[in-house]
């Protein structure tokens, strides 16, 4: 982006108006290390800036949580996190009666409470969660940005400041847990992977405080666990557990202790594919 | 099973030992074939005459097992074993038989003969507990391989270690070294280096060319195959120092000064071949400790087929990347693709260099098959040639089953390990299994005419209907579910109560919600259906219709399924066939192909069952069912697999299903079924129809019951 550009993002930025937070909004104050790979930063403000919801996809542990969290701070909103499961509903989302003594309460759900702040609502892993959940998703997702609450007879409008944000993995390959077209196609797709052998090296030694030396052989390590991928391994090491293994290190545990208990038994149960990894840690350590 | 007792058991008191003559005339009868009038029965007679009853018997009866297997071997089994019986005991003749015959599986009559020979190796192996087996360790190492990246190596045992540079041989024991972690080791570093071998090019140059150079064309063949030992050691030691270190330290004594060159990075196959020429002339021994052998006629035949069958492949890859940017200026230039290496600096995974591909100057997209492909073909020949890079329209799409299946046969090194898949098979006389004895290929079911599909839906198009109604009633209802402690709505009865209770003094429940609730059928299916040649005429039409009823009445329900037919003639084909893959929708492909099932050949079940689970088992699902369609016992081309051979691999294959967590059933029109069905699938998992005419009715209903 050029400096004009960068400058009408700022302008643009600080004519949202700040309000007010209740004190379980997380507004993160210290900046998450977050190491940019190409030119997600400047397509998620743009996209935050013309209110369009957003979609991650990317494998678990290569950063897409860490962007969120990095991207909240800087465009200093709070960021409220939803880690989908199968049992959520929409309820879940939106709020519900409770009983008290006397009487019944409504309760906003974390949906709600991001639309009211005004908050980036981040939906993890949002495959796993019920169908059902689509039904608040889509009118908040398009032009609309309404979140209609039956239950209470209130219709929320979302404020320019709110985001919706989903994350999604792509390599599950089960039929069942896809995204429908309906839901995608109201997002804008950003794509993360394992970064670069070389900045994914930087990344493990920053977050970890390892040497260069170890942090570029962890990463070699994790491209051989990567082409495990399809003949017993669901899936590569993440950066994540490389930094786990790079900080055990960090205390002083042998590597390939440190890559057995941070790598290896984190990525399978199976006796053959364990030694296999294991054997690998020890050829590159 | 009927085998007979082993020879440590208490003969029975009647039993005394056979007569010479009694011998003579059992052998007669069971080794005929290899009899003449030259080499009779009667010096075998002889020797098994001596032995006690208990030993007769064993002898006898092993000697039955391997005369299915080849008569011959069983002859030189017969030879061989009174002297080896007075020597072993029963645990390790029993070894020393199973290891005679799984070489005989592997490399044929002269090895086993060899073993057959040797009885007193057999002790010594077992007596030794360092040795460590390829058997046990070929996953871990082929995962090894695998990690280590580049082309996929199959691990295959053989007397010698050495590559063809698609498969790695690797000696089928390791005990050269003292304890089991050495022995191991030695196989893993084996690997890497003949992995490496492949990898760094060993051979880009004419190997046998170069040896026919020295007037000992042998002892050249063995230095250079040293030398390059040590030229990959050195190499692989940027990548993986762990490796190289241990290595190292197997090496012993100071490296000759002149093998110096070759621990440089820049060391190529040339630098080694040039060392060879210097230091051939004098008196000079390299031990390597890997013992590592070179095969360049193999591996040169390999390798040629290989880059033919990379070059074709490349350019059809292009053509189609020409396609999908649907350019129509494909013929003017002569190349327009430019492949060029991308920056080195992310190049740590050793040779992994990235490449861009450019078109008339503007990059594009690799994909990762692509990309694959370029680094098999710089691994072949250095750099990608030019021709390479000139799309072939000709060669590209129509990738029909019959075409490749006609390019599977043809290349020599074997077909693509992707499309062929390799199973054991559960001998029952050895009480083993016979390794990667099956060869399986998955194929297309060629599409046949939809007008089936149409008419069988029309002519039941009642009991259709009727079929869905009760499966809709299956269908996992929304239920209400009251009395919650938390959930979307008010259970008004419970506040209500809860309410009095307040009233009265006692304590508030906290069960005051309604929650909806949706039983999901968490379950996925897999059928099998019987292709064999038997199932010709109206059989085949009965399957037919009930796979169409029962596509029908499963779309409606919900439930994930797939359909495999399966057929084939021998263990060297075994063939199953894709009806419906479990991500794929039941639309008018899977009609031509439900339209499009002929009977084939013979059915040998077990490799079948073993394949299907294995797809089965990828699905995640919490109930996993694996529904047979068949017509009869499984059965094969030749005696082998036919009867109760057959019937204990199918058996032993449904076990291992079943105890990975699947639930095995059939579907049977054999009336005499119910006297194998019990014994293969259990008393209960198994159902007749007894007419075929009702078949297409029944599955479904089956299958009803079955999910209920």
């Amino acid at each position: 982006m050029g400096s004009g550009a960068i400058e009408r993002v700022n302008s643009d930025l600080a004519a949202l108006s700040p309000r007010l937070l209740e004190p379980e909004a997380r507004l993160i104050e210290r900046e998450p290390y977050y190491e940019p790979v190409g030119e997600e930063i400047a397509l998620f403000q743009a996209a935050y800036l013309s209110c369009i919801p957003v979609l991650l996809k990317g494998p678990t542990g290569c950063g897409k949580t860490r962007f969120m969290e990095y991207m909240a701070w800087r465009l200093k909103r709070p960021l409220i996190t939803v880690s989908c499961h199968d049992d959520l509903t929409a309820s879940d989302l939106v709020g519900r009666y409770l009983i008290t003594s006397n009487e019944t309460v409504w309760v906003d759900g974390p949906l709600t409470r991001a639309v009211r702040l005004g908050a980036i609502c981040y939906l993890d892993e949002v495959v796993e969660a019920r169908k059902d959940t689509t039904v608040v998703i889509h009118p908040l997702a398009d032009d609309r940005r309404i979140l209609p609450i039956d239950k209470h007879g209130e219709l929320l409008t979302a404020p320019p400041e709110f985001l919706l944000a989903l994350s999604y993995n792509p390599g599950y390959q089960t039929v069942l847990k896809d995204l429908k077209q309906s839901t995608r196609q109201r997002f804008i797709a950003i794509e993360f992977n394992y970064p670069e052998a070389h900045l994914e090296a930087k990344i493990v030694a920053a977050e970890s405080g390892i040497d260069d030396d170890t942090a570029r052989k962890l990463v070699q390590l994790a491209h051989m666990t990567r082409e495990l991928k399809g003949s017993g391994l669901d899936e590569g090491a993440s950066t994540r557990l490389l930094v786990h293994a790079a900080k055990l290190m960090g205390r002083g545990i042998a590597p390939h202790t440190a890559c057995a208990g941070a790598i290896a038994e984190a990525l399978t149960d199976d006796r053959d594919m364990l030694r296999a990894v294991n054997e690998l840690a020890a050829s590159v350590f | 099973m009927n085998s007979l007792p082993p020879f440590s058991d208490p003969a029975p008191a009647a039993a005394t030992r056979l007569g010479r003559h009694e011998v003579e005339a059992r052998l007669d009868r069971l080794l005929d074939p290899v009899l003449s009038s030259r080499r009779t029965a009667a010096p075998l007679a002889d020797g098994v005459g001596l032995l006690g009853r208990a030993e007769q018997d064993f002898l006898l009866h092993w000697a039955t097992v391997i005369a299915r297997t080849n008569i011959e071997l069983a002859y030189q089994f017969v030879a061989a074993a009174p002297a080896a019986l007075s020597t072993l005991s029963t645990q390790s003749a029993e070894a020393w038989i199973i290891e005679a015959m799984d070489v005989y599986d592997r490399e044929g009559l002269h090895g086993a003969t060899q073993i057959l020979a040797n009885p007193e190796a057999i002790e010594r192996d077992l007596a030794n507990t360092a040795a460590v087996k390829l058997d046990d360790v070929a996953k871990v190492l082929q995962l090894v391989l695998n990690g280590l990246a580049g082309r996929r190596i199959r691990i295959e045992a053989a007397p010698r270690s050495y590559t063809d540079t698609e498969t790695l041989y690797l000696p089928p024991r390791m005990d050269r070294a003292a304890s089991l972690e050495a022995n191991f080791f030695l196989y893993k570093a084996t690997a890497v280096l003949l992995w490496a071998q492949t990898r760094h090019g060993t051979f880009n140059v004419d190997l046998e060319a170069v040896c026919a150079g020295f007037p000992d064309d042998k002892r050249a063949l063995d230095l250079l195959s040293a030398l390059e030992s040590v030229r990959l050691e050195a190499r692989i030691a940027g990548t993986l120092p762990g490796l190289a270190r241990r290595m190292k330290a197997l090496r012993s004594g100071v490296l000759d000064h002149r093998l110096t060159v070759l621990l440089d990075e820049s060391a190529t196959v040339e630098t080694s071949v040039e060392v060879l020429r210097r230091v051939y002339d004098t008196p000079f021994e390299l031990h390597d400790p890997y013992e590592i052998v070179l095969e360049p006629a193999r591996a040169s035949a390999c390798r040629s087929a290989r880059i033919r069958r990379d070059k074709m492949e490349f350019q059809s890859a292009l053509a189609r990347l020409d396609d999908e940017r649907s350019t129509v200026a494909a013929e003017d230039s002569e190349a327009p693709y430019q492949l060029d290496a991308a920056d080195e600096q992310t190049s740590m995974h050793s040779s992994n260099t990235r490449y861009v591909l450019q078109r008339d100057g503007e990059p594009v997209p690799v994909s990762q098959e692509l990309a694959k492909l370029i680094d098999s073909v710089v691994q072949d020949l250095g750099t990608v040639p030019d021709d390479y890079l000139i799309p072939d329209a000709s060669l590209k799409g129509d990738e029909s089953p019959s075409r490749q299946e006609a390019e599977n046969e043809m290349v020599p090194g074997g077909p693509e390990p992707a499309s062929v898949f390799f199973y054991d098979e559960w001998d029952y006389l050895r009480r083993h299994y016979r390794k990667n004895w099956c060869v399986l290929r998955e194929r297309e079911t060629p599409p046949g005419d939809t007008r089936f599909v149409t008419a069988t839906l029309a002519k039941f198009s009642a009991q259709i209907a009727q079929l869905k109604r009760t499966f809709e009633l299956m269908r996992g209802e929304e239920r209400l579910l009251k009395r919650q402690p938390d959930g979307d709505g008010i259970d008004i009865d419970a506040l209500l109560e809860a309410y009095g209770d307040m009233r009265a003094g006692t304590e508030l429940g906290t069960l005051l919600f309604t929650r909806r609730r949706k039983h999901e059928r968490d379950l996925a299916v897999m059928f099998m259906v019987d292709m064999s040649g038997s199932t010709k005429g109206w059989i085949n039409q009965a399957e037919r219709e009930a796979l169409v009823m029962l596509c029908e009445a499963l779309e409606v329900l919900g439930d994930r399924y797939a359909i495999y037919g399966f057929s084939g003639m021998t263990r060297k084909r075994c063939e199953t066939y894709r009806i419906k893959r479990f991500d794929e929708h039941y639309g008018p492909l899977v009609h031509q192909r439900i339209a499009g099932i002929q009977p084939q050949d013979y059915t040998r079940m077990g490799a079948a069952i073993r394949h299907l689970t294995t797809l089965l088992n990828s699905v995640q699902a919490r109930t996993k069912l694996l529904i047979a369609l068949s017509d009869g016992k499984p059965d094969d081309y030749g005696s082998e697999y036919r009867g109760e051979y057959g019937i204990e691999d199918t058996r032993h294959a449904l076990i291992e299903a079943h105890r990975s967590g699947i639930k095995p059933f059939c579907i049977t029109i054999d009336n005499e079924a119910r006297e194998y069905l019990p014994h293969m699938y259990g008393a209960a998992n198994w159902t007749l129809v007894d007419d075929v005419a009702r078949l297409p009715l029944r599955v479904a209903n089956i299958y009803q019951r079955l999910t209920t």
